[in-house]
């Protein structure tokens, strides 16, 4: 045990003086590895980057909020099936709270009524199209959790009387006024007047998925005054536990059967969502671009693989007579074989380090000048890209180092 | 600190022979070069003690290098028995055999090969490392046997900024390092001028009155007059064992 430990020093000691002794050698084969790293791991960091956007959209759904729609969030193959199903009433939200007020248990904390649709909000001579335009009530906040930049939601006397009052997203409000405060101000949306209260802040957004900064929320009142709910509506629960979401879900959708009237055998004629469902459609998407980019950069690690095994090769060539030395001195085939794994190992990780670094440095200048774009740095990269630095350096030395720790110490000896 | 010597029939001192270290019997080995087979020893029988000053001689072709190997535990023979202090080394492993090398035998090359990069002293050090010796015994012994053989100002220096003779006694430094059974010479003088050629015989001398067993293998009847008892090998075959002249 002593005598392996003695022997790695050495071999440290000796590949760190080889590498120095060969400095462009090194540095043309690190070079390789360099490349392959930084390719690696800014995909990974893209990678996280498309996570992050991802989650950070889907949080916006909320992780504990189940959403009761006519139709379910995914492909739907049997359209005829679900096109004839009664809309979802606002109303209904009244009768679900009531149920859930009913049974001490549930698992349901509060229903709330959401109608939507595209608008166009214009102040001035700024106009913003493709604005989701939400009515619904006061309890709206208390399922979300948006901040405010400035301002405030609408409270229960506002929602009741339907006073044309609204809650702009980020996006909207810096495209409307730019820069300058929204509140107290009068946009239209669609043509209806509205009076800014509240602004969020920024939520940032990811492949134009779910996002507060390019919502407004009125009061379902005005809403229906302003753009009616004959299209019907949906409405979010929130739940008392998400950890028990199923439980959670079967509840609601008896609830809902009730709520709706529906008869016993009778298919449900409204589906609830959930986050859930659409991270499970997006989550093979997600591991397709992961697993094609990694694939694509993975070749240019491969190719600094190569770079190293063949200086491998090279410098146990060289180092034939060394090899025979050496043995004659007492080496076994085991410290011959770690001394060129370690070799190639230290350029692997010096190659590593440079290219983390590199890598490091890309992604704040990224980070720097496009904000939007999702890059993202972290502590797990730096040990998996060093990890995969060793390994590509074990994977890339054996086969000459393996040679070399086999080589006959009479022929190394004559090797000239 | 020598017992007295007795002086041999050139009139030079000569250490009563010890127990048996290398006892070679009926040794052949062979080598297929192609679609033919090279008989580079057939049948040799040769017993090795300790304090003996050997020279093993023969013209090239003559089967001294692969007597040499053998006796230096590089290769195992073909047939035949080898026992190397008692143990049979004729069919260990590779790794066995490394480990006799380190611990019986230490190697004098004709080309010192010393590792370039490193100073006398890691090159006198190396064998130790192998042997598992901690850094500090390592550091010690190291600086002990350099200052042994006269390079004790020299230890910090790397093979480069060395004379020839130099580095050939850095090379027996690091044969002596790990007190071997033998210390086993190949043509030590042939990279070396006559006049430094003189001074490392005179080291190996020097280092046999000291109680070390030495095998020389050289080609030339001057170097091996230095040693006590001559081995000529013809063939593949010893033509003759005695003492030297």
């Amino acid at each position: 045990m002593k005598r392996l430990l003695y022997e790695l020093t050495e071999s440290f000691r000796i590949a760190f003086a080889q590498i120095r002794a060969n400095k462009m050698r090194s540095a043309l084969t690190a070079l390789g590895v360099i490349i392959g790293i930084v390719a690696v791991t800014l995909m990974g960091t893209a990678i996280r980057g498309i996570d992050t956007g991802f989650q950070n959209s889907l949080n916006m759904l909320g992780d504990d909020v189940l959403y009761v729609q006519k139709w379910p969030w995914g492909n739907v193959e049997d359209w005829w099936n679900y096109v004839g199903r009664p809309p979802i009433k606002p109303d209904q939200a009244d009768k679900l709270n009531a149920l859930i007020a009913q049974s001490p248990n549930s698992l349901l904390a509060l229903a709330v009524p959401v109608a939507g649709r595209g608008t166009t909000a214009k102040f001035g001579e700024n106009k913003v199209g493709n604005v989701m335009t939400f009515g619904t009530t006061a309890d709206y906040s208390r399922i979300v959790n948006a901040d405010f930049k400035e301002g405030r939601f609408f409270n229960d006397t506002e929602e009741v009387s339907g006073r044309p009052v609204c809650v702009l997203g980020f996006d909207i409000a810096e495209a409307l006024f730019q820069g300058r405060s929204a509140l107290e101000q009068q946009v239209f949306l669609n043509g209806h007047p509205y009076l800014v209260i509240g602004v969020l802040t920024k939520q940032g957004s990811f492949l134009g998925l779910f996002s507060f900064d390019n919502q407004a929320v009125v009061p379902l009142e005005s809403f229906r005054k302003a753009f009616g709910t004959r299209r019907g509506s949906e409405l979010r629960v929130k739940v008392t536990d998400k950890s028990r979401l199923e439980e959670a879900k079967e509840e609601l959708v008896g609830a809902m059967r009730r709520v709706r009237a529906q008869l016993p055998g009778e298919r449900d004629n409204f589906s609830v969502n959930e986050q859930g469902a659409i991270k499970a459609q997006l989550d093979p998407i997600k591991q397709g671009i992961a697993m094609a980019g990694l694939f694509i950069t993975g070749l240019s690690l491969f190719v600094g693989a190569i770079g190293i095994m063949n200086i491998t090769f090279v410098s146990v060539k060289e180092r034939t007579k060394e090899i025979g030395t050496r043995k004659a001195l007492g080496a076994r085939r085991r410290t011959i074989l770690l001394q060129f794994l370690i070799e190639a190992v230290a350029i692997c990780l010096i190659g590593g380090l440079v290219g983390l670094s590199l890598t490091y440095g890309l992604v704040l200048a990224v980070g720097a000048a496009f904000p939007a774009f999702p890059v993202e740095f972290s502590v797990s990269l730096v040990f998996v890209s060093m990890a995969v630095s060793v390994v590509v350096g074990i994977v890339s030395g054996f086969a000459p180092a393996w040679g070399a720790s086999r080589l006959d110490p009479v022929v190394a000896l004559r090797y000239e | 600190m020598a017992p007295s010597l007795a002086p041999d029939l050139t009139g030079r001192a000569t250490r009563p022979a010890g127990p048996l270290v290398i006892d070679i019997a009926g040794v052949t080995k062979l080598y297929k070069m192609g679609a033919e087979t090279i008989h580079a020893l057939c049948g040799v029988s040769v017993q090795i003690r300790r304090n003996e000053y050997l020279a093993v001689m023969g013209p090239s072709g003559s089967g001294k290098s692969t007597l040499m190997n053998m006796l230096g535990c590089l290769d195992t023979p073909t047939a035949g028995r080898y026992e190397f202090n008692g143990k049979n080394v004729a069919h260990m492993g590779d790794d066995e055999l490394a480990d006799i090398r380190n611990r019986e035998i230490g190697f004098v090359f004709q080309t010192f090969n010393l590792l370039p990069r490193s100073t006398a002293l890691a090159n006198v050090e190396l064998p130790l490392i192998y042997a598992g010796l901690p850094p500090a015994v390592r550091r010690e012994r190291a600086a002990q046997t350099l200052h042994n053989v006269g390079l004790g100002d020299r230890m910090t220096h790397k093979p480069n900024e060395l004379s020839g003779g130099q580095r050939q006694r850095v090379a027996v430094a690091r044969a002596l390092v790990n007190r071997p059974s033998i210390i086993l010479a190949d043509e030590p003088t042939g990279n070396l001028d006559s006049k430094t050629g003189v001074e490392i015989m005179a080291l190996f001398e020097q280092l046999y009155e000291q109680g070390n067993t030495i095998i020389v293998v050289t080609h030339e009847e001057d170097i091996a007059r230095h040693a006590r008892r001559i081995v000529r090998l013809r063939d593949g075959l010893i033509e003759s064992d005695g003492p030297a002249a």
